[in-house]
This record gives C-alpha cells, structure tokens and sequence, in this order.
C-alpha cells in the first residue's frame, strides 16, 4: 500500500475517497443497515479502486511530474453516477465512478462473447433484453484539465454553483468550468516581474461554500486573503485580508516558517474560516480581520524544538484540518500518528492515536497525553519519544455523522462515535 | 561544507552539544546559534537547487530565513567587533578579513554574473578537496595581505585564504566571546567557509538583497551607526584606518 496523500468524504458521507502517492484513487463505501449483521452498520469497505495519474515527463524541463494525488474534491450528486476532480502537481482530472448491474444480452449483430455474428447467419432479429449482473463499479476520466499550472497544484475546491471550480498552484489561481478543459481563466496572481524577489506564495485556497463569487487563499507568511470576483477579474486585489499581529515576544528566527499556513477550510456555515499553521489552529470570523476569534495549540510543546525540526525538515510538513458537520468541533493531526479534536463549545480538546498497536476493533481509543518535561506520569509519552516519521497530515470528518477518517502514512483508520 | 565526521547538534533549549565541543558542556552564545542556523540554511538551499524542480514554499521560507538572518548580522553581531578591541596585528588580520569579504562580493557583482548554483557548486566540491590546504593555512596567516595585493583570485587561492579568513575569524569571535581560544577554534572549525558561501550564494540568486557584510562597513563610516558596545571615542583612529582601505580597494 501507498503513502496516503488526500482524504476527503463526499457530500453524503457514503462515499469516502483516499488519493496516494502512487497515483491511485481509492473509494470506500459506507455498508448500509443490516438487521443480519448488525455489527458491519456503518463499516466502510473498498467501492472502487482506479489508477488516476500515471507519472508524466516533462521534455521542455527534463522533469518527472509527480503522480502523486494532491487533492481529491468530489462534486455534488446530480444522478445515479459520483463525480469527483483529482490532482496531481500539473494536471486536474474529472472522474466519473458509476455502477453497472445489468448487461444487454441477445445482440443481433454480435455473438455472447463479442464476437461478430457472420451476416449470412442471421436471419431473425430480436430486442436484447438486460439481465442482472454482478455489480461492477466502473471509473472513467471525462475531462483533463492541464497544461494550465506552471507550479505545482496544492488546491482545488468546487463552487458552489456546481459549474465552475478553481486550482491553486504556488504563485496563480485559475478558474475553470467543469465543461470546457482548454481554457481557464487566472484570476490571481502573485508572480513577482522577478522572481529573486519572490518572498511569498499561495499554500492553499477555497470557495466560500455558499457564495459563489468569494473565496479566500493563505499564503506562507500567515496571512488570508478573501478575494470577490465581482470586483474585477483579476483578483489580485483582496476584499478582506486576515493576518494576526505577531507576538514580539515569541519572535525567532522560525517565526515565518511556523506562521505558514498550511490548509484553510471554510466552516459549514459560512461565517468562519479555519487555517492551520506548524503549531495551531486559529478559527477566524470573516467579518473580523484583524485577529482570530479562536486559536487551538495542537503541539505547543515542539515549540522549543524548532530548531532540530526545522533541522529534520519537518517544519515543512504541511498538516490539514477539518470541521465537523455542525461546526461544533475541528480536528487536526499530529505526530507520533496523535491527532486532535477541539470542541469549540467546551473548550475540551483530546489526543488520539491512530496505531494498531493500540488499539483492537471497536476498542474505545485511550486519550494520549504529550509529557513536556518533569517527571513522565504513567501512559504519558515524552516528547523526546515522539516518532516524527509517524505523521498525520490527512483527516477527514463525516458531512453529518460522528464518523472520521485518519490516514497515518500508508494506512487509512475509521473511527466512530461509540454506540450506545 | 561540512567537515566530514563532525556531528552537527542543533541547539535547542538546555541541550548539551556532544562532539565537535569536547567537552564544553554549556547553552551556545547567540551568535553560535545564529551562524550554525545560517549554515544550515544555506546547506538546505542548496540541496533544494540541486533538486531539478525544487519545492518553491520551502526554498522561499528557508530563503527567507537566511535573509533574515544576514540583516539581523549587518546590523548587529558579526560586524560590531571591528570597533571593540585593537591590538595591531590582530585589527590587520581582521581588516583583511573584511576586506576578502568585500572583495568577494563585489567580485561576484561586476564580473562574471553566473548563476548561484554553479558558483556555490564550484566551492563545495573546492571544499571536498581541500581540507589539506587548511592545514597549512595556519602557518600562512602573514602570507594574506600578500595574497590580496597580487589580486590573484583563482580557487586555489580563495581556498587558501580561506583557511586565512577563518584564523582571522577565531580572533574575532575570541574577542567577542571571551572564551579560550582553543575552544573557539573548535566551534568554528566546520564553520570557515561559510561567509564566503552566504556570498555567492546571496549575490548569485538573491542579487537585490543587501550585500550585508559590505553596507555594514559602509555604515561604520557614517556616524549615525548604532554600536551598543563599541567604545567610539577611542577607536575612531581605527574608523578611520577602515574607511582609509574601503577607499583605496
């Protein structure tokens, strides 16, 4: 199994899809009740697996584009077929995933196994009649979106009028219709005339999930910017911009690095927007931009660890983050496979590890806790102890239900909320 | 740029630093600190140019970090202790170590304009090979001002002058830190070639950033300088002597 790269639950939660560093598309589907087997409510097993990107060579450069999937957005059910867009570094891709239960049989001009009938022979027509088959869950490409991004692809996000959507390499944003693949428009960029002075660049970007002119991107210095497209087609101009003034106190020479904004998710609702930068979570209100309404520090201990990390390079690793269906909760990963979940109202949060070794099917997960110096309680874990290999970048939280799902390198865990 | 076999502990918190300090056994000064995170900047810089398509948020925050760095040094730390103490073979030796720097740089500038990577590729593998020529750069110190006037600026010679450049940066951090001479002589034994490293590398990819090392001697001539710990008055005769050579070269 390959490094898990993306994942992300569609809009009913039924479906949940993982992207990994091979290029594959992986889709779990969500067992329905079964008064038989009570026990499989709610077990996601594999719906459909399909190689997505294969690795390409750029000539011009001399250079392999990753096939790894960045991004994986699926996109509202509008018939019986799921369709989601998938990513690689250059290239979006729209996937059609359908069920087929049914074959035609009785064909005039072919024999049952394809083979053409000799014309001569036939000498009665009849209406091929569809009899039940196996099911047989078929992907298929619709659309390629490429040779629209210089820069490596670290975003897309669907609008909400289901028509348009938009990807974010590094220094663009480009906006493109589902239909039309040979044509995007850019409606942000930050590419400086030269790039010696290039000192920023986008890390992520999304549509408001409501109005269908908005959207924000973060950038590496820690700040926002929420950008209308009403107001003129090059958007390069914010509408809003949201940046925290920096504590003076705290200040070193990682302060940028940390502040780099890492992913940035629109609340449910529409009012809030959560970023994730290296040490934590920060939930902003749109109407306020001068700081955020909320901060979460997810490891606040590896603080004084900056430099060793910064060292190993894992300063650089990019952690996502993800709301709840009801915006009540956020959840974000961790190291050593702990990850978070903060409760907005209680103010309680919780680390969980995602490990075999700890925990059996349908055990209840034990809250971990980091020890940061001073005497180790039993069933703390040291920092020094902490597995820096063993990293959580990737979780994803049902649309309705208590249910997420944590990728912890190459293995996807699902959990749920306890049943009474 | 590293020397081979040499551990390279990074500082943090109350850390001890085991191998290349044998023995010291204490929270490295500021200054350490900031040169060996310089270091390893530049070391990651580089690796990230050797990559054909590097990760640009990565190399734009590291880049970031080493500009940083080298503004906070222009105007503080590295340059300050030209002003502190003067015994006069020691301030020959230090000027001409600013002087190489300059030289560098401005050498970088005017002439040939070639692209960071193979300049600063060109004095890795210089590095690789030369670890006899330090050796014997400790008994050439005298040699240095000699190097400089005949303005032969082959690899050989830079290597050399090097080895120069790094006796000459002992005296300074001596003065600076007060410590034993011995032990500062081991800090800094990975550390010689790294002002010439932030220079090619600055100037060939950065070419609009400050030349921090050279705007901050220039600075020393004005008086508007801040100098915390410099004792102006006694040694503007050296201001003088500095401004003297900045002229001439």
């Amino acid at each position: 199994a390959d490094i898990i790269s993306t994942v992300e639950f569609n809009y009913s939660g039924d479906l949940l899809a993982t992207g990994d560093k091979g290029g594959r598309v992986v889709i779990f589907q969500r067992e329905q009740e079964n008064k038989s087997r009570p026990h499989s409510r709610g077990e996601y097993n594999v719906y459909s697996t399909f190689q997505s990107h294969e690795p390409e060579f750029d000539y011009l450069k001399s250079l392999e584009i990753e096939e790894k999937i960045n991004k994986i957005r699926w996109l509202p059910q509008q018939n019986a077929a799921h369709f989601l867009l998938s990513t690689n570094d250059k290239t979006i891709k729209l996937w059609k995933i359908s069920e087929r239960d049914k074959r035609a049989e009785g064909y005039n001009l072919k024999d049952e196994d394809g083979r053409l009938r000799d014309p001569f022979r036939i000498t009665a027509l009849r209406v091929p009649i569809l009899k039940p088959m196996d099911l047989m869950v078929e992907a298929s490409p619709r659309r390629i979106f490429a040779n629209a991004h210089t820069y490596h692809i670290n975003s897309i996000s669907v609008n909400s009028d289901h028509e348009t959507y938009l990807s974010a390499d590094d220094l663009r944003i480009n906006l493109w219709h589902l239909e039309i693949t040979d044509r995007s428009f850019n409606i942000v960029d930050i590419k400086p005339a030269n790039m010696e002075e290039l000192t920023e660049v986008i890390t992520a970007a999304e549509f408001h999930p409501h109005h269908c002119n908005v959207f924000v991107y973060s950038s590496s210095k820690g700040t926002i910017r929420l950008c209308d497209m009403r107001s003129s087609a090059l958007c390069d101009r914010h509408s809003k911009f949201f940046e925290e003034p920096e504590d003076p106190s705290s200040r070193s020479f990682f302060s940028e690095i940390i502040s780099s904004i890492s992913d940035v998710k629109f609340s449910h609702s529409g009012r809030y927007m959560m970023t994730r930068d290296y040490l934590s979570v920060k939930v902003w209100d749109l109407n306020m931009e001068n700081r955020p309404v909320e901060t979460y520090q997810v490891h606040e201990y590896l603080r004084s660890k900056l430099c060793s990390l910064y060292e190993n390079d894992c300063i650089f690793d990019k952690f996502e983050c993800c709301w709840n269906g009801s915006d009540s909760a956020i959840m974000t990963g961790s190291y050593n496979n702990f990850f978070r979940m903060f409760d907005r109202n209680t103010r309680r949060d919780v680390t969980l590890e995602a490990s075999r070794e700890s925990s059996k099917p349908r055990a209840i997960l034990k809250p971990r806790k980091v020890c940061t110096g001073g005497k180790r309680k039993k069933d703390e874990i040291s920092v020094d102890s902490l597995d820096f290999n063993k990293k959580i970048l990737h979780t994803a939280w049902h649309p309705v239900e208590n249910i997420i799902a944590v990728a912890a390198t190459n293995n996807l865990y699902i959990f749920q909320d306890k049943i009474n | 740029m590293f020397v081979r076999g040499l551990k390279r502990k990074c500082f943090d918190g109350e850390e001890d630093i085991e191998g290349t300090l044998a023995g010291i056994k204490a929270i490295p000064s500021y200054n350490l600190q900031r040169q060996s995170l310089l270091d390893m900047s530049l070391v990651k810089l580089q690796l990230c140019h050797m990559l054909v398509e590097p990760n640009l948020c990565r190399s734009v925050l590291i880049a970031n970090t080493v500009r940083q760095i080298q503004e906070e040094m222009t105007q503080d730390g590295t340059w300050q202790m030209i002003n502190t103490q003067s015994t006069g073979q020691a301030s020959l030796d230090r000027l001409v170590s600013t002087d190489i720097l300059c030289r560098s740089s401005r050498e970088q500038a005017e002439g040939k304009h070639v692209p960071g990577y193979s300049t600063f590729n060109k004095d890795f593998e210089g590095d690789q090979a030369q670890d006899n020529s330090e050796t014997m750069s400790t008994a050439s110190s005298v040699q240095a001002p000699r190097n400089l006037q005949s303005n032969v600026w082959e690899m050989e010679n830079l290597q050399e002058n090097k080895g120069n450049f790094q006796k000459s940066l002992d005296q300074i951090f001596e003065t600076l830190e007060n410590k034993s001479p011995n032990s500062v002589e081991d800090l800094f034994s990975e550390v010689d070639n790294s002002y010439y490293d932030l220079d090619t590398m600055l100037t060939g990819m950065m070419s609009n950033t400050k030349m921090g090392h050279c705007d901050g001697l220039e600075t020393f001539s004005s008086p508007t300088t801040a100098t915390s710990n410099s004792n102006c008055k006694s040694d503007l005769n050296e201001l003088d002597h500095i401004v003297e050579i900045l002229v001439e070269s």
